[in-house]
């Protein structure tokens, strides 16, 4: 690594309102070395803090709704299969077919090589949550470990784009994170920000996932994410779900407060999403709570804010079942996918 | 609605079953006082919620004579071991009932259900896990072998932690072998006598705990009384003063834990969102009715702007309100004097020139409730730089070094607790050594455990509560005066006096 390696610069447009045109390694180093320190023990007594909130009635039915409003509906293993893919589609349209008041999820999350199967399956359905339809983001970049070159991690997000993905989940090079190598990690996001430039000239969105459970310090996870952020990310997303532990409360939190001081700072509203790990609606509360008295209640709309989540949605139609009639059904009442 | 709102999540109150009206808790029953009963309210309804009996200075009398026989006869003469296993019956009887003493405190007090049922009642229970498991290990608290308990401890608490005073105070005093008679707050009176219960399930035997509610003459009744051994007092540094004469001259052993105007020093290398939290919870937990409140904030000039900003974006979410919603962060004052006094400290920080800032939120109609304040451009000439406010009122304070933070820090006539927050470990303890605090708490803030120590430098008092320290209070060493005893009881494994009341020489440590 050479300390004054120019970092490439082109959508790089944070980095360099922020820290200046000559944006070096070493100016991104200064930088994120400088942050304030975070305190592991006084973070998660304020994540505790934040899940003892009591949500109840009226506030949890609006929790519920927008629980699954804001849900990347994922599936991720080696086994998927265009019918399984389907299926998950049919999920994500419409997740509780005795219910129509039940809001669609906001995205369906697959491998790149899936897009096209969800693309087909979504139809008409395929667009923007905020309009209610459904969209599409694909996992790329060789996740979930991140090990190939740059040009495949380039191809891999060029297909899925051009495949139809709305949105794309990215993950960064942990090891060269760990290594103190920034610049390598900026340019790379850098570079796959400009791989999610469609013909037209719009860009796929860009969530950045930091796979915190292998950043292991929340020191690392605040760098990481003003890394991101700076870099050009429109999310900032924990995990891949495939490494333990995934997304945590503290771990959100912080991140959150990032995004709140880049907004102070800036004006600009990142999104967050946090990923895997997260099954009970009770504790998908406990994560709006967070945002709600973080960064303000208007980021829990679509564009600002994802669960990253499988089975998180039936236990939350049942939750929403027992708001309905005022009784608990069973697992057997909700869907597989 | 907002979601931020939060939809109404109140904590029922059908789990309390209080009586109309309570009476004096003596000898193990509940009798009447001979003065005139007073109502207890709620301060966030201004509510009745029961009423309470009197205590004047003849039932001051029979409860200190209650405690003098279960003394003699009981007490004194019981092994530690038993001892402990009452005291162990009590935290768990506390356990039981959790639920129920955390709505009655919020209720009577005014703090939010979310304090009593986090905090002050799992305290209470750990307090006398604690001590009960000293009771049969005295020997080891420090004053050599075979201490001895002193007798009758007389003992008057404050109003901002009730039970979780009555629990300081009761605790190590039962551990040690004296008896108790101890007088409630006027206005707080309600789980001492849900406390009483407790006792009468624990079959605590008749005379080892006496409740006497009552104004503050009650208290002086019972800090004068003259068969009294230990006198210990937690409360304001005005009260503390007239008990230390009183006490002066006599052979009461005396420990008083009084006011606090503790410095919150934040360093500009601080892991800032972590210590906004610790500023919030450093003054604004319990209303800022705390003794150990981090009401002086001292900021590292070149940070001052982003601390006080974050500040006040952090208090824009706390909730003012109904200290029974299991959302609510800040609860009611609690009592129309307090808050009148609060008021009139504010006033007087604005009058002299400094910068209030206060929440924008609703204030119930009823009630007594006070915004959350920050002031800032204050200096340390300003009074609300120096008086203890007992609110939710922060003054900001600046400096530019280190020695200067001290200095800051140090110039008050109080030294009950202080905070730090650094991420550099070598500032933490340097800085820490150099401040006259009794508590320095370092990257946190109101942090409580029965096995740490607790009390003042200068005029926040004098002894120590909790922790092997808090045992000396009600302790005194064998000394050379009874090595028979010494012999016997190691014999016996019986840990306490077994001689009975001691004519103690000891001198009144009042100073």
């Amino acid at each position: 690594m050479t300390i004054d390696h120019p970092v490439a610069l082109a959508p790089a447009e944070r980095a360099v309102r922020l820290l200046g045109g000559d944006l070096t390694e070493k100016a991104l180093a200064l930088h994120l070395d400088g942050l304030a320190g975070v305190d592991a023990v006084g973070l998660e007594q304020r994540a505790a803090g934040l899940a003892t909130r009591s949500i109840k009635t009226s506030s949890k039915a609006w929790a519920l709704d927008t629980i699954i409003r804001t849900c990347d509906l994922t599936t991720l293993e080696g086994a998927d299969t265009p019918g399984k893919v389907r299926s998950l589609v049919a999920k994500a349209v419409t997740p509780d077919a005795t219910d129509p008041t039940t809001p669609r999820v906001a995205a369906v999350c697959v491998y790149g090589d899936m897009v096209p199967y969800v693309v087909e399956a979504l139809g008409s359905l395929h667009g923007d949550p905020d309009a209610g339809l459904v969209s599409v983001a694909a996992v790329a970049t060789a996740f979930p470990s991140g090990r190939a070159s740059l040009d495949i991690k380039l191809a891999d997000t060029r297909e899925a784009v051009a495949a139809g993905a709305d949105e794309i989940d990215m993950v960064i090079d942990r090891g060269a994170f760990l290594s103190g190598r920034y610049g390598l990690v900026f340019d790379q996001i850098v570079a796959v920000k400009e791989a999610c430039r469609r013909p037209d000239g719009t860009y796929a969105h860009l969530k950045v996932i930091l796979e915190t459970g292998e950043l292991v310090t929340y020191d690392n996870v605040k760098r990481a994410s003003w890394l991101a952020i700076l870099a050009g990310a429109d999310f900032i997303k924990t995990s891949t779900g495939k490494v333990s532990p995934a997304a945590t409360l503290p771990v959100t939190l912080l991140m959150l407060e990032v995004i709140r001081d880049w907004h102070r700072l800036t004006g600009e509203k990142v999104g967050m999403k946090p990923a895997g790990g997260i099954r009970a609606s009770k504790d998908a509360v406990r994560y709006l709570v967070t945002v709600a008295e973080t960064v303000g209640e208007e980021w829990l709309t679509p564009h600002l804010w994802r669960f990253g989540a499988s089975s998180l949605v039936n236990d939350v139609l049942l939750q929403r079942q027992k708001l309905r009639t005022g009784h608990y059904s069973g697992p057997d009442y909700v869907t597989v996918d | 609605m907002s979601f931020l709102e939060y939809a109404p999540a109140p904590e029922s109150t059908s789990i309390l079953n209080l009586k109309s009206e309570y009476g004096l808790f003596i000898d193990g029953e509940f009798v009447d006082g001979s003065g005139e009963v007073f109502d207890t309210i709620s301060p966030a309804t201004e509510e009745v919620i029961a009423r309470i009996a009197q205590a004047d200075a003849s039932d001051v009398d029979r409860a200190v004579a209650a405690a003098r026989r279960a003394y003699d006869r009981t007490w004194s003469r019981m092994s530690g071991s038993d001892r402990g296993k009452y005291l162990f019956r009590i935290a768990r009887l506390v356990q039981e009932r959790s639920r129920e003493l955390a709505v009655a405190e919020s209720l009577d007090n005014g703090k939010p259900i979310r304090e009593t049922r986090d905090v002050d009642v799992p305290l209470v229970a750990a307090w006398f896990f604690y001590y009960a498991g000293w009771a049969d290990k005295l020997e080891y608290a420090g004053l050599g072998p075979n201490p001895r308990s002193l007798g009758v401890a007389a003992q008057v608490i404050p109003w901002n932690f009730p039970l979780l005073m009555l629990a300081w105070k009761i605790a190590p005093a039962l551990a040690a072998g004296n008896t108790v008679v101890i007088k409630p707050a006027e206005t707080t009176s309600l789980t001492a006598m849900l406390f009483a219960e407790i006792l009468q399930q624990a079959d605590l035997p008749a005379g080892v705990v006496n409740i006497v509610t009552g104004p503050g003459s009650t208290g002086q009744a019972l800090v004068t009384h003259d068969d009294v051994n230990k006198v210990a007092f937690t409360g304001s540094t005005g009260v503390g003063r007239m008990i230390a004469r009183q006490v002066a001259g006599s052979s009461k052993k005396l420990t008083l834990e009084l006011g606090g105007k503790a410095a919150n020093i934040v360093f500009d290398d601080a892991a800032i969102d972590q210590a906004v939290e610790g500023i919030v919870n450093g003054i604004f937990f319990n209303q800022g009715h705390v003794c150990c409140a981090g009401s002086r904030l001292l900021v590292q000039e070149n940070v001052h702007d982003e601390v006080v900003d974050k500040l006040k974006y952090r208090l824009s979410t706390l909730r003012l309100g109904d200290p029974l919603d299991k959302n609510t962060d800040i609860g009611a004052i609690n009592s129309a004097a307090q808050l009148e006094r609060i008021r009139t400290l504010s006033d007087t920080g604005e009058n002299e020139g400094a910068e209030r800032w206060q929440l924008d939120c609703t204030i119930p109609e009823k009630g007594f409730w006070f915004r959350p304040t920050i002031f800032t451009r204050v200096s340390a000439a300003h009074t609300i730089a120096r008086e203890e406010i007992f609110g939710p009122v922060l003054s900001v304070l600046t400096f530019r070094t280190p020695d200067e933070a001290i200095a800051k820090a140090n110039n008050t006539p109080y030294g009950l607790s202080a905070g730090i927050w650094t991420e550099k470990a070598s500032r933490m303890l340097a800085v820490a050594d150099r401040l006259r605090a009794g508590v320095v708490w370092a990257n946190t803030f109101n942090k409580f455990d029965p096995a740490s120590p607790f009390g003042g430098y200068k005029e926040s008092g004098y002894g120590r509560e909790g922790g092997r320290h808090g045992l000396a209070a009600y302790l005194e060493s064998a000394g050379r005066e009874a090595p028979a005893a010494i012999m016997a009881s190691a014999a016996s494994a019986t840990t306490a006096a077994s001689g009975g009341r001691k004519k103690t020489t000891k001198k009144a440590v009042a100073k």
